[in-house]
């Protein structure tokens, strides 16, 4: 056991180094110059090349990319993210505020689209060829191919403009002290962003659902089960769901940077303020610190939903299990 | 000889069912071994045919409705405390009839015939009830036990039961704890003999039990299902090893092109003369210690 986590954490640590030279070197290739992008284009102009060399020089990027990211790397190590260009504050502090948002958004996102689109594919699996199971397939095909920032914006128009059901955008009622927002008020603003990943998150899973459905009736046991008397819904109970739940977990852990990656679309539509946004924000303003934390913070979720799978695999499965290296 | 009075020579004892349905019942010569306990078999399938209902493709963009048969006319009977094989290629259609006999149709398939079973007439219904009950099904490999559950959870019944089992078919009680692919061979074979056996079947039907098995395995399956059938209990063999089925049936029913052709005592299969199909003679035949001929193409398993 204690050589199963050693690897992990071995893994960990490799990950991380590969998506920090990853991203700040790509942001380094970025033709967006942090400089002018946060001085603006029109200041920027007005600046005397001496102010514009002192910012450089302020900044850091007259440096060569490798000297920055020792530098980076350096500081990081002992806990100083660097400063967000964007948001003028430590990343740590920019990661933390968001984070709880993006992880609430998901986690609600998730649960959601696994339960539904678990139970839409059973149910049709079950009765194939049956009309539920056509609306069902429908529905996944269309939704698989639905951009999902258009699916938000549509909505947006339904729900928040035209019924007026929800609120147009952000995380809290706006003008309310930070102090004074309730846990209601957190969810009635996260229904609409959380409906929206989800509903369109539900077509993987319940597509593969339906698919393993069907192969798990066709197969032995199942067929075994029914000729020792039980009904085809007694045995997709007793032995279908168990053999149905393994892959679905998995696939559901898997898509966890699918979700994230949405979340980055929803959060600009309902101008909900997580790591989404904020890495659209840092993107545009190259803004490397704060782009390189959110980076690693994401990969720390994706890690986080594989190893999950990995150890729910050998909680389930007595055959990797037994077998012993499943991490 | 009609087939009524061959019977009747070779039973020996009055039938004391309705004699109106007589023609029809018999259709197979029965070995020393086959009784009409309470007048009537324990199985008894009559004229049954299975076809299926689906699109066959007709052209490169073209298909049609259309029906194909797997099994037609086919007769088979079990008596209480005998051993029946069923005879045939893979293939053949002889999953079919065993999923038929428990009233396992597929949607689109098409059923006619009569089925007794313990005196009365059946219907899908009433089989259903029968299926995993009195009448019992021996798969043909761990592949039919759910990979992710415990064999003693699968085999249900009470623990009482189960242990009673266990000690007579000689596996350890820690087996129950066990997952199928932990399995050996023969302890599979045993565990998958105690699915059916903890219900108390009067029907066993086993459908090819013995592939797989070492020679002394095997024989040691044939025994315990020798020694079920001696209780009193009748067991359907599917098979397409004419050897083992000789070896260990006490009547053998020849399966061909979707029907039972002969349905005879395993003793007739002793010498070709007492056989009635020529196809039964080419079986006779390819046996090893005959001639080992080989059955000719036209003439072969299909």
């Amino acid at each position: 056991m204690a050589k199963l986590i050693g690897k992990q954490l071995l893994k960990f640590i490799a990950l991380m180094f590969a998506v920090s030279v990853v991203v700040f070197f790509l942001v380094g290739l970025s033709p967006i110059d942090p400089v002018q992008a946060n001085v603006g284009q029109a200041a920027y102009a007005a600046l005397s090349p001496e102010k514009k060399a002192e910012l450089a020089t302020y900044w850091g990027t007259n440096l060569p990319i490798w000297e920055r990211y020792l530098n980076w790397l350096l500081a990081a190590l002992q806990g100083d993210w660097g400063i967000s260009l964007r948001f003028n504050q430590p990343v740590t502090a920019v990661l933390a505020q968001r984070a709880g948002n993006t992880l609430l958004l998901m986690l609600v996102a998730w649960l959601l689209s696994g339960v539904i689109g678990l139970f839409m594919g059973i149910v049709a699996g079950m009765k194939k060829g049956s009309g539920f199971d056509a609306f069902v397939k429908g529905y996944c095909f269309v939704l698989a191919s639905t951009p999902t920032f258009w699916f938000g914006l549509i909505m947006l128009m339904i729900f928040a403009v035209w019924l007026g059901w929800f609120p147009l955008g952000f995380s809290v009622p706006i003008g309310k002290s930070a102090a004074d927002v309730t846990l209601a008020d957190t969810l009635y603003h996260l229904i609409l962003p959380a409906a929206t990943l989800s509903i369109v998150g539900v077509a993987n899973i319940a597509l593969h659902t339906r698919e393993k459905t069907i192969d798990v009736m066709e197969s032995d046991y199942i067929r075994f089960a029914q000729a020792r008397g039980m009904s085809r819904w007694q045995a997709l109970r007793t032995h279908g769901l168990r053999n149905l739940l393994l892959p679905a977990i998995t696939l559901q852990c898997a898509s966890i940077s699918e979700i994230f990656g949405g979340s980055v679309l929803v959060e600009q539509v309902f101008s909900y303020p997580g790591l989404g946004q904020a890495a659209v924000t840092a993107g545009i303003g190259g803004d490397a610190a704060l782009l390189v934390g959110i980076a690693m913070v994401s990969a720390v979720i994706v890690f986080g939903g594989n190893l999950l799978a990995n150890i729910l695999y050998r909680v389930v499965d007595p055959r990797i299990r037994q077998g012993g290296d499943a991490l | 000889m009609s087939e009524e009075e061959k019977d009747q020579v070779i039973e020996g004892h009055e039938h004391h069912h309705d004699h109106s349905h007589e023609a029809a019942h018999h259709h197979h010569l029965h070995a020393a071994q086959s009784h009409h306990t309470h007048g009537y078999h324990l199985l008894q399938v009559e004229n049954l045919s299975i076809g299926f209902d689906m699109y066959e493709q007709t052209g490169k963009w073209t298909s049609a409705r259309a029906f194909s048969p797997v099994i037609h006319g086919l007769n088979i009977s079990v008596h209480e405390g005998e051993i029946v094989a069923i005879v045939g290629a893979s293939g053949s259609g002889k999953t079919v009839l065993a999923d038929a006999i428990m009233g396992l149709y597929e949607p689109n398939s098409l059923v006619e015939g009569t089925i007794y079973f313990d005196g009365v007439e059946q219907t899908t219904e009433t089989l259903a009830q029968h299926r995993g009950r009195e009448i019992a099904f021996v798969p043909q490999s761990v592949k039919s036990l759910d990979p992710l559950m415990r064999v003693g959870k699968q085999i249900g019944g009470t623990a009482e039961k189960r242990a009673e089992l266990f000690q007579q078919y000689r596996l350890d009680p820690q087996v129950e704890r066990m997952y199928p692919h932990e399995l050996s061979g023969g302890m599979a074979r045993r565990v998958l003999l105690c699915t059916a056996l903890v219900s108390d079947p009067k029907l066993i039907i086993a459908d090819e039990p013995t592939p797989g098995l070492d020679l002394e395995l095997a024989v040691q399956a044939m025994a315990d299902f020798r020694a079920f059938a001696n209780k009193g209990g009748g067991v359907l063999l599917i098979t397409h090893d004419i050897e083992l089925a000789l070896s260990v049936a006490d009547r053998v029913a020849v399966f061909r092109d979707g029907t039972v052709i002969e349905e005879t005592a395993v003793a007739n299969f002793s010498s070709p003369d007492t056989l009635q199909e020529e196809f039964s003679r080419s079986l006779w035949r390819a046996l090893p210690e005959h001639e080992f001929a080989v059955i000719p193409m036209e003439e072969g398993w299909r």
